[in-house]
């Protein structure tokens, strides 16, 4: 007695329509590999680089809520405007993001982090210097290692004092990849 | 006391058995209709959920409910509805709907399922995850007990 894709397609969108859930995600395909991504009724809430959803749903239903589910209607815009930033067509995303129960300082940080125009680099200090915290570059450089939402906040843009490009929740190669996607000089 | 899991991992772990149950039940179209329905019952429901014990119980009484409308709704043929008649002694399934809710999960899965539905104890343990000689004792334990709330107990021995 198999459930079909089709009926599977129509209860997870009936239950996307009705907002019945805490957070819908998809693992979405892109050129450094697939992701799974997150939305709350409020925004984008997470994209992780190595889809384990054994583990990452049991994450977003402890800061979310249980009603998790995969409905591709949730992240359809994010995943068509990450299709557009890995095609070099998108150079800002246009999302709302909930970064559900961050602390204030790191909602500071990564407000701060949304600002780092396409293309360009910033480093840890000079970061912690925009949000009013100069000595905090090591804090600052927590709160990229735990961005919720990376790519569309572009941690990545994020390197050490001496240009290095010191470390990436999807790993260096990928850091490098999306900078030169963007331009950027490494 | 087991967590509540993310819904999509009951959603992946019951829903062959819901779809299973409820063709039994019903033509193919209204099945289709009450699998969608059930589930997005049991996801209004899901963040008021106090545990996650007995969820294939609980989300199978959903199933029930919605077949026993859907039933109702369409004048079933009898194979569809079975009729709830006292039987052998069994009670009516009418007289102790409205009590079942009262009982723990498993036992008011199981009275549902059996006197509700006439399901066979084989089907039973199948929705249950239990040997059907569980499925036999809960049936009977949650009879006792809601006997026991009773003062005229269902089915009596008429």
């Amino acid at each position: 007695m198999n459930v079909t894709t089709e009926l599977d397609r129509r209860f997870r969108d009936a239950a996307a329509a009705e907002n019945l859930l805490d957070v819908g995600f998809d693992v979405v395909d892109s050129p450094i590999g697939p992701l799974l991504v997150a939305a709350t009724g409020r925004g984008l809430c997470r994209v992780w680089f190595k889809p384990d959803p054994e583990q990452q749903l049991d994450s977003l239903a402890r800061t979310f809520g249980p009603r998790v589910l995969r409905s591709h209607a949730s992240v359809e815009g994010a995943h068509r405007q990450l299709d557009e930033y890995f095609a070099g067509s998108r150079e800002s995303f246009e999302l709302d993001v909930d970064l559900g129960v961050a602390a204030p300082f790191a909602r500071h940080v990564l407000k701060e982090l949304s600002r780092v125009p396409y293309g360009q680099t910033t480093t840890y200090g000079a970061l912690a210097a925009r949000v009013g915290a100069p000595s905090a570059a090591r804090a600052v450089g927590t709160v990229m290692n735990r961005n919720p939402i990376p790519i569309v906040l572009p941690c990545h843009r994020v390197v050490g004092a001496n240009g290095s490009l010191t470390g990436y929740a999807g790993g260096l190669d990928v850091k490098e990849r999306l900078l030169r996607l963007e331009g950027a000089m490494l | 006391m087991a967590a509540i899991p993310p819904f999509e991992r009951f959603y992946l772990e019951q829903r062959e058995i819901v779809l299973g149950f409820l063709r039994k039940r019903l033509a193919r179209d209204a099945a289709e209709d009450a699998f969608q329905e059930t589930f997005l019952r049991a996801l209004r429901a899901y963040d008021r959920l106090e545990h996650g014990e007995h969820l294939r119980a609980w989300v199978l009484t959903i199933a029930v409910r919605i077949a026993i409308d859907t039933g109702r709704r369409t004048r079933p043929t009898a194979h569809e509805l079975p009729e709830l008649q006292v039987v052998d002694g069994r009670p009516a399934y009418a007289e102790i709907e409205h009590l079942a809710d009262r009982l723990p999960p498993t036992e008011r899965a199981a009275v549902v399922l059996r006197y509700g539905y006439d399901l066979a104890y084989d089907d039973i343990a199948t929705a249950l995850g239990s040997s059907p000689e569980a499925a036999r004792q809960a049936a009977s334990s949650g009879i006792r007990r809601l006997r026991a709330q009773t003062e005229s107990p269902p089915g009596g021995t008429s």
